[in-house]
């Protein structure tokens, strides 16, 4: 059955598996229409008019064009409230806030260092560029920081905005992924005990164990 | 009880207090310095526990993703900020997330780089500093095309994806003298005459200093 809601990008993309997994979690039937990254997809013209930036994800439903990933979790958090995981944005304003906080907090503060990490340790030795020692220390420190606050957090929380698995958590499960399973470094997260513990719920969810299916179906990006 | 808004004289907080005066919310200010490393007593970690700004405190409730909560809980009040529609939302979403992503972290360093090194008795890294002015110049590009379709970046109507821009922007086009970066783009130097001339935008900064006079 052919259904409105499209998602632009390849599934081994960190941002397009976010919404993939937010679109999994709602119940919300979607098409995955795969860009080949290698090849220049995301630079075409024809792309470049859904995403003027060439990045990935783009989203187009029956209403709306859009882009950037965080953005689109909302969206369809919004626009489908009555489907799927109904608590995944919070029922009231003030879960609400503290899901946005804590999704703040992954965009601002995990993202930058985990996907450098990602980028240097992962995605480098496969694309044979040289891997920058100096950019991976500082992340490494730039990371453990931050995981410490979430270290603390996640011993007074079961999950990050509160008692529930929320967006903010799922927000998480790209790049953490991708360190644990695809990099050595995958103890930053899991030799903390918090944290590992939040890890191991939050990535044994269905919807993230289908993505992970997906994403394994994918040849090299 | 009213709302305190912690670090006034810095840009990330002024987005926050900027938000607060369009929908016609009381606040206080408290200072931190950035320069003594206030960020980091055990008291603002207890608030912000990441270090950073901007944070508030709101009777017993501490939020520091702030600007959505406001624009939300008033919505009845002051300029409407998230659009009408949950489409218009979906838009002023993505702006803010460009902002995020794609303007702030260039903007952000050569904040860092040309208005606070002397600060911090450091010297400037003319490397980082080139590489930010590209990817700057690269994600006004795509504002200009943006702008030559829409009055504002969600569409017909300023929101908070345009108001999350102001306070760095007031910084490039002033102490860091690259208002050439906006006026040389003819769509993005008419939006940013109209949106820096609001009303409140001129509150703010008759309210709150800069570090930079």
């Amino acid at each position: 059955m052919a259904t409105p809601v499209k998602v632009y990008g390849p599934p081994l993309s960190t941002a397009v598996c976010r919404v993939v997994a937010c679109l999994l979690e709602k119940d919300v039937e979607f098409q995955l229409i795969s860009l080949n990254m290698a090849k220049g997809d995301h630079k075409k013209p024809d792309f470049l008019k859904i995403q003027p930036f060439g990045q990935v994800p783009a989203f187009q439903d029956e209403k709306i064009s859009l882009l950037e990933s965080r953005a689109i979790c909302r969206y369809v958090c919004e626009n489908y409230p009555e489907k799927g995981n109904k608590g995944l944005f919070g029922t009231n304003p003030l879960a609400k806030a503290s899901i946005d906080q804590w999704l703040e907090a992954e965009g601002q503060s995990f993202n930058p260092p985990s996907s450098a990490l990602v980028f240097q340790l992962a995605l480098a030795p496969r694309m044979n560029i040289k891997q920058d020692e100096g950019v991976i220390k500082q992340n490494e420190e730039k990371l453990a920081k931050v995981l410490d606050v979430y270290e603390k957090r996640l011993g007074e929380s079961r999950f990050l905005a509160g008692d529930e698995f929320s967006l903010a958590d799922l927000s998480h499960l790209p790049n953490a992924h991708y360190l644990v399973n695809a990099t050595d470094r995958g103890e930053i997260l899991t030799s903390r005990d918090n944290v590992g513990r939040w890890w191991g719920e939050i990535s044994n969810r269905d919807s993230w164990k289908k993505v992970v299916d997906m994403q394994k179906q994918q040849h090299s990006p | 009880m009213v709302v305190k808004v912690y670090g006034p004289a810095y840009a990330s907080p002024k987005r926050v207090i900027l938000c607060l005066v369009e929908k016609e919310i009381e606040f206080e200010t408290v200072p931190v310095d950035l320069i003594k490393g206030e960020q980091r007593s055990p008291e603002y970690l207890k608030l912000q526990p990441f270090g950073e700004l901007p944070v508030i405190q709101d009777g017993d409730f501490i939020l520091y993703a702030i600007m959505r909560y406001y624009a939300e809980k008033y919505r009845s009040q002051g300029t409407e900020l998230l659009g009408k529609t949950i489409e218009e939302r979906g838009l002023v979403e993505q702006w803010l997330e460009v902002e995020a992503h794609n303007y702030n972290p260039a903007i952000y360093e050569l904040t860092i780089q040309l208005l606070f090194s002397s600060k911090f008795g450091r010297p400037v890294d003319e490397k980082l500093v080139k590489e930010s002015d590209e990817k700057l110049g690269k994600t006004l590009d795509v504002y200009e095309e943006r702008l030559s379709k829409s009055k504002y970046l969600a569409g017909d109507f300023f929101s908070l994806a345009d108001l999350s821009h102001i306070p760095f922007t007031h910084y490039l086009v002033g102490p860091m003298g690259r208002q050439h970066m906006i006026r040389d783009r003819k769509h993005v130097s008419a939006w940013w005459d109209d949106i820096s001339n609001r009303p409140s935008w001129k509150k703010v900064l008759e309210l709150c200093k800069t570090p930079f006079g």
